[in-house]
C-alpha cells in the first residue's frame, strides 16, 4: 500500500524549550493537520525533544534553488565587516 | 475476603486491563497501516505496559509475588481484565473503536482514582491520567476521521462498533470487594461513571456520523476470571518466555 499517494507530506519543527525558535527536524505523512501534529508528537518527541511543535505541509515551503547558490550566497562571503567581531566585549558580558 | 485480599484483587484488575490491552496493541508493531501509526500505537502500548508495571509492583507489595510472576505466571482464570481489551485486532476499525471505548473509560477511572485515599493508587493514577488523556485524543480523532471519512471507512467503523458494543457494559459492574473498597474511598465507583461515559461516547459517535447500536445486553465475566477464548492465546504468546525459561531476565 502506498501511503505516499494518499497522504500529503508534512515538515516538522520543534522548539526544545519555550522561547527558543522552532527547528526543522524532519518530515512525515498525514491526512490532515491534526493527524500531522499527533504523528509528529509520536515520531519526533518520544525522547523529550521539545515543548512545542509546528507542522506545515511541505508543498507550502518555497525553497531557494541550489543551482542559484552563487548569486544567492557567494556575495556575503567576502563581507566580513558584517560580522560583529570588531567590538571589544567587556568581561562582565558572558555567554556571547 | 479481608481488606488486603480485596485490594490485591482490585489492583490486579486495574493492572490486567492495561497489560492485556498493551499486549494486543503490541501485536501491531511492524504491522500498522503507516509507519507513523505504527509508532503511535506502539507508544500507547508502551505507556500501558508502564502503567501495568506500577500496578503489578504495588499488587506485589500486598501479595509477596514480584511483577513478573504476576504478569507471566498466572493462568487465564486468574486474570481480572475486562473482556473488551482481549478482543482481537480484526481490522484497523476494530482496533480504533476498541481503543476509543476503553480510553474513555480508562480516563474516567484514573480521574476518579486520583482522589483515592490509597496514596499509592492515587500517585499511579495521577501519572497515568496524562498518558491516557493523549490516548483518548488519538483514538477519538481516528473515530472522527474514519467514521466521517469515505463510505467504506464509515461502514467498517459502524461494523466494528456493532461488534464491540456488547463489551463496555462490563466496565461499570462492580464486584463485592470493589463496592466495599469504593465505599471506603479507595476504589473508583465505576457504576456511577456510566452516564458520563455514555454521554462522551455518544457525542463522539454522533460527530463521527456513526450510530450507537441498539440493545442494552452486555457481556460479562472478565472481572471474575471468566474470559473469552482469546485470552488463552494472548497469554500463550505473552508468557512463553517465562514459562519456557523460568526466572529468565534481560
Amino acid at each position: 500500500m502506498s501511503t505516499n499517494q494518499d497522504w500529503p507530506l508534512w515538515e516538522v519543527f520543534i522548539a526544545a524549550k519555550r522561547g527558543l525558535s522552532h527547528k526543522h527536524v524532519g518530515s512525515l505523512h498525514a491526512a490532515d493537520s491534526e493527524m500531522a501534529l499527533e504523528n509528529a508528537r509520536d515520531v519526533y518527541t518520544r525522547r523529550k525533544e521539545g515543548e512545542s511543535l509546528w507542522v506545515v505541509q511541505s508543498k507550502y515551503i518555497f525553497a531557494s534553488n541550489p543551482e542559484e547558490n552563487d548569486a544567492f550566497f557567494e556575495p556575503a562571503k567576502n563581507k566580513v565587516y558584517r560580522h560583529p567581531t570588531f567590538y571589544e566585549l567587556p568581561d562582565e558580558v558572558k555567554k556571547m | 475476603m479481608n481488606n488486603k485480599a480485596m485490594l490485591f484483587d482490585y489492583v490486579l484488575h486495574l493492572a490486567d486491563n492495561q497489560v492485556i490491552m498493551a499486549q494486543r496493541l503490541s501485536e501491531l508493531c511492524g504491522h500498522g497501516p503507516a509507519l507513523e501509526q505504527d509508532i503511535a500505537i506502539t507508544n500507547i502500548s508502551l505507556d500501558l505496559i508502564g502503567q501495568a508495571r506500577l500496578l503489578f509492583q504495588y499488587a506485589g507489595k500486598l501479595d509477596g509475588r514480584d511483577e513478573d510472576q504476576l504478569a507471566f505466571l498466572r493462568d487465564v482464570h486468574e486474570f481480572r481484565n475486562v473482556l473488551l481489551v482481549e478482543q482481537p485486532n480484526h481490522d484497523f476499525a476494530h482496533v480504533i473503536v476498541r481503543q476509543y471505548l476503553f480510553d474513555e473509560f480508562n480516563f474516567l477511572n484514573y480521574q476518579a482514582l486520583c482522589q483515592s485515599k490509597d496514596e499509592d493508587l492515587a500517585a499511579i493514577a495521577t501519572k497515568a491520567l496524562m498518558e491516557v488523556k493523549y490516548h483518548r485524543r488519538f483514538s477519538r480523532n481516528w473515530m472522527l476521521r474514519l467514521g466521517d471519512g469515505t463510505a467504506i471507512s464509515r461502514q467498517k467503523m459502524q461494523d466494528a462498533l456493532n461488534d464491540l458494543w456488547s463489551y463496555p457494559g462490563e466496565f461499570f459492574e462492580m464486584t463485592g470487594g470493589e463496592e466495599i473498597l469504593a465505599k471506603a474511598g479507595i476504589a473508583a465507583d465505576v457504576a456511577s461513571m456510566k452516564p458520563t461515559w455514555l454521554a462522551n461516547v455518544t457525542q463522539t459517535v454522533k460527530e463521527a456520523s456513526l450510530v450507537i447500536p441498539e440493545g442494552d445486553w452486555h457481556q460479562t465475566g472478565g472481572k471474575k476470571g471468566i474470559h473469552s477464548e482469546h485470552l488463552g492465546h494472548i497469554l500463550a504468546e505473552m508468557q512463553f518466555l517465562q514459562r519456557a525459561y523460568p526466572g529468565q531476565t534481560w
